[in-house]
């Protein structure tokens, strides 16, 4: 459960101004916004990467307003991938489990599941260099759920996606939640995506909380 | 009701565009030229037989082997300062920063006399005269390693934070998110994805420290079989009017630039070295 209080973030003439919301555990929550609303703002600080000014976030029951962003169980999609450049898909999938000092049979059970999960099989020994919009979206995916986040944070995960790859990516993102039970937070401009995907919408409007429905 | 029946205006210029071409053409041959005519006028100077004899000499030996182990220390040394300081220029900010940049280009623009001069006085200061009990620099071989570093890490440092720079911190990110701290994140996402920026670094601080010549004959002296590099023997063997041993000397500096410039073209970022230079 995403469970946000009063929120104040300020970041450099912007800032988000008391935003409360809720997010149900396992439910996909779909925020909405116009470019500058403070849309990737509100989900940096979810995370640990920007310093909250005000306010509380709780996580699954957990105050995590202050701390690092290794320590809030967040799976996170930033909107450019952010693929390791010099990694396998491989690599990028046992990343944070290698963090974690997890048994190399763990590791390798957990990218089997992954990687049939999302499709990428046939990837594991590729690097980001090459791969096409929609592999790169699933490798940042399986990425961000390889320790089984309790809560996945995605920033317009399918831009720049064609129209088959975005249907393939819903179906995806559909199974992703069947199958763990994560909470989602979707950051997206695009209506048809919240339609398609989303059982509770929030509107962000300048640094403001300005509609929540479902 | 009339109607404009002019006929459409004419292009404003006709002319060719091939007098601008040309233009661009000759004024960046004439700088291409001369670069490869110094190198021909070097080449047409010396014979194998002048190459071969220079080699023979043990001075010049030792000069070559002097040369490539104080480059080389010079390039660890360098890295090791390099990396850390680009990185925390490129990802943070904090007061004094902008002073801090600034102070970095000091050794870039100061002229390499006043380097070596600056040095000097340092080891004649009480602290320079404690390290110097324990170490001699002054006119020893770690003068020339100094003086060889004081100037390449400069541009190492410079080289490094345009190589962070063109990184994305957005990946240090994700690796936070993902269980690491900030110092897993550093050696784990940004100095491998850093690697072609420190080859190009590398390079950059090893050409500079074997050209380099005025700190050194100022912080070092030109003493043979002692503190001399392969500048100093250029210029003792042009001193006592040696000019083909000067020659063939200045061609294996040549070779060693040349081949230390194709490394970092093949292998490392073009950007951080062009924008460096």
């Amino acid at each position: 459960m995403i469970s946000v209080e009063h929120l104040q973030v300020s970041v450099g003439g912007f800032a988000i101004q008391d935003i409360s919301f809720e997010v149900p555990t396992g439910h996909y929550a779909v925020l909405m916004g116009r470019t500058g609303a403070g849309k990737t703002t509100l989900l940096e600080a979810l995370c640990g990467l920007k310093p909250v000014t005000g306010g509380k976030i709780r996580l699954n029951d957990r105050d995590v307003t202050r701390l690092k962003p290794a320590e809030r169980g967040i799976g996170y999609v930033p909107q450019d991938r952010a693929l390791f450049q010099t990694m396998t898909v491989r690599e990028h999938l046992a990343f944070a489990l290698v963090i974690r000092k997890a048994e190399q049979s763990v590791i390798h059970q957990r990218v089997a599941d992954l990687s049939r999960l999302l499709g990428i099989e046939s990837l594991l020994e590729r690097r980001p260099h090459g791969l096409s919009g929609g592999e790169a979206q699933r490798v940042a995916l399986g990425r961000a759920l390889s320790v089984r986040p309790g809560i996945l944070c995605l920033d317009e995960p399918l831009n720049a996606l064609d129209d088959d790859t975005r249907q393939e990516m819903y179906k995806l993102l559909g199974e992703v939640r069947r199958s763990t039970g994560v909470t989602i937070l979707h950051v997206t401009h695009n209506r048809e995506e919240a339609e398609q995907l989303a059982d509770r919408i929030l509107v962000l409007r300048d640094g403001k909380m300005v509609g929540q429905k479902g | 009701m009339s109607r404009d029946v002019s006929p459409p205006t004419a292009p404003p210029n006709r002319r060719s565009d091939w007098p601008f071409f040309s233009g661009l053409a000759i004024l960046s041959s004439v700088y291409l030229l001369l670069i490869v005519a110094l190198l021909a006028a070097d080449l047409s100077f010396t014979t194998p037989h002048h190459l071969l004899r220079a080699l023979a000499s043990p001075e010049i030996q030792y000069s070559i082997k002097l040369s490539l182990i104080s480059c080389t220390l010079t390039t660890l040394l360098s890295l090791w300062i390099a990396v850390p300081t680009g990185y925390l220029m490129s990802r943070y900010r904090f007061p004094g920063k902008q002073l801090m940049d600034a102070i970095l280009d000091i050794p870039i623009v100061l002229p390499p006399l006043v380097i070596g001069l600056s040095l000097l006085i340092l080891f004649q200061t009480p602290i320079g005269r404690v390290i110097q009990r324990f170490v001699p620099v002054t006119y020893a071989i770690p003068s020339v390693i100094l003086a060889q570093f004081t100037v390449a890490c400069a541009f190492a440092v410079r080289t490094m934070l345009v190589t962070f720079d063109q990184i994305s911190p957005r990946c240090e990110q994700v690796a936070l998110t993902l269980g690491c701290n900030r110092s897993q994140a550093f050696w784990r996402v940004a100095l491998p994805e850093a690697r072609r920026g420190m080859l190009t670094a590398a390079t950059l601080a090893w050409a500079r420290a074997l050209g380099e010549f005025g700190p050194i004959l100022i912080f070092s002296g030109a003493t043979r079989m002692r503190t001399e590099v392969l500048p100093t023997t250029v210029f003792l063997e042009l001193s006592i009017g040696n000019i083909e041993a000067a020659v063939a000397v200045s061609l294996i500096m040549i070779v060693a630039a040349l081949a230390v410039l194709t490394i970092a073209r093949v292998f490392g970022l073009r950007a951080p070295l062009e924008r460096v230079l």
